[in-house]
């Protein structure tokens, strides 16, 4: 497939964003320029809302992962565009376990993705602890995929509640190719990277050419040791993958390995992070948001100078893109779902932080401007598509 | 017997303080909730039929901390969402 291929660039119009953040939901809608914005919500106050994302096949239904301190998770769903609300029937949840074992027992829905152009109603979800849930109606009722919950071998690469993020492993970046709704991909953090080929029946890892933490001993062909961000499959080409790693930044050509395109970062920046977005078009041209992954993990815009990078060539050199954002004293931490585009032509970013400022950049990250300020923590970012 | 429902799942009862509910033992109890009000029961019991971390119930002001505990007509049951954190 030709590197600028399919996708029409979107006809102008407003572009409306989902922002879900730790203590509610909020939707912002720009005016045809993307100048000015309004805000609506709270959504679900005082929730915690993990992922809100619009079904691009009927542009009407909406759901929101959500759970809060005390009660346990849930998803709510809109068929209205959020106008009005319903919790599912059965939100995902793991079987209950043989009597004398040990279940496990969802902790919240973390990503949502919407299925196949060809499948319309079919939706999947990630959770933490890690398990993989598909539902076939709308997001009203879930079904874990025994493929991935129940295999002793997934279960193992898994593992534990302490082998994850601070607040729970979780499985994320489910991808669908568009070309092909038997192509699937996710990431388990930690757990590494899979792909299937037959709907999710059969699982194959792909880690080869990802680095794993050095200094410790841990062999990179086990996926225990891997930490896969955020995965994003290219919509121009679909054979290409991006990768934001615990280990750096990657791409990936078709069946080949992992290639780490992220060494030609600045070094005193380096290529860790957690948001990556590609563009619609061009299967050359990705953003990143770097994070300071050194010592104990600061999470932050390194050196308190918060910038996006891009590259326009797959990855061979990056650009620095931080006109507009503060020049000094800037502590962003950008989550893996805080970060998105849209389809216009030219691409417009936008990235939440979780000291709840949402910015914006109408130009491919050329010129930035905050949009919205004081919402609560953002825990992630997505383009409804209009 | 009566059951004190907490704020934070009033969304479920139409935010109604108190309802009446059926059951020997607390598990029937929470069925019997989730048949009145779908959803409650999973947003305090989990998958593996737990009470979740922040969740407490007493009945008639003791603590009950698992699902067979026995009830019977008459008894009181509080539902209470423990404090945590901002």
């Amino acid at each position: 497939m030709p590197q600028s291929a399919a996708r029409k660039p979107a006809a102008a119009g407003p572009v409306t964003l989902l922002v879900a953040t730790r203590k509610g939901a909020f939707i912002l809608k720009s005016d045809n320029a993307r100048r000015a914005w309004k805000t609506t919500g709270p959504l679900f106050l005082g929730q915690i809302v993990h992922h809100m994302v619009l079904d691009p096949r009927d542009k009407r239904t909406l759901l929101a992962a959500t759970s809060t301190g005390h009660l346990g998770p849930t998803v709510m769903r809109s068929t209205d565009r959020g106008r009005t609300w319903k919790e599912a029937a059965k939100p995902p949840a793991f079987p209950k376990a043989p009597e004398g074992e040990q279940g496990r027992s969802v902790n919240h829905t973390f990503w949502l993705t919407p299925g196949h152009a060809s499948e319309p109603g079919v939706w999947f979800a990630g959770t933490a602890p890690q398990g993989l849930f598909r539902s076939a109606d709308g997001g009203n009722s879930w079904a874990p995929f025994s493929s991935i919950n129940d295999d002793p071998q997934y279960r193992k690469w898994m593992g534990s509640e302490k082998d994850g993020t601070p607040d729970g492993p979780k499985l994320h970046s489910i991808i669908v190719d568009p070309r092909d709704r038997n192509h699937m991909l996710f990431g388990m953090s930690g757990g590494g990277v899979h792909e299937s080929f037959d709907g999710g029946r059969t699982w194959q890892v792909i880690i080869d050419g990802l680095e794993v933490v050095e200094g410790f001993g841990f062999d990179p062909k086990d996926p225990t040791f891997h930490d896969p961000h955020c995965l994003k499959i290219c919509p121009g080409n679909p054979d290409r993958l991006y990768q934001q790693n615990h280990c750096g930044i990657y791409r990936r050509d078709g069946k080949g390995p992992w290639v780490r395109i992220g060494r030609s970062m600045p070094k005193t920046v380096g290529d860790i992070g957690f948001p990556l977005v590609v563009h619609p078009r061009d299967d050359n041209t990705a953003w990143v948001f770097p994070m300071d992954g050194t010592q104990v993990w600061p999470r932050v815009s390194p050196g308190g100078k918060p910038a996006a990078y891009v590259t326009r060539n797959g990855g061979r050199t990056w650009q620095r893109q931080d006109k507009g954002l503060p020049r000094a004293q800037g502590w962003f931490t950008v989550k893996r779902q805080a970060m998105c585009g849209d389809a216009r032509e030219p691409v417009g970013l936008y990235f939440g932080t979780t000291g709840g400022e949402v910015w914006v950049s109408r130009n491919e990250g050329a010129q930035w401007a905050c949009i919205v300020r004081h919402l609560p923590e953002i825990y992630a970012l997505e383009v409804a598509a209009s | 017997m009566k059951v004190y429902i907490p704020d934070a799942l009033r969304s479920y009862t139409g935010d109604r303080r108190h309802v009446e509910g059926r059951g020997a033992t607390l598990a029937a109890l929470m069925l019997d909730l989730d048949r009145q009000f779908p959803g409650i029961r999973f947003r305090m019991i989990d998958e593996q039929d737990a009470i979740r971390r922040h969740m407490r119930v007493f009945v008639n002001g003791d603590e009950a901390r698992r699902l067979d505990v026995a009830l019977k007509d008459g008894d009181d049951v509080a539902i209470v969402q423990a404090l945590s954190g901002g």
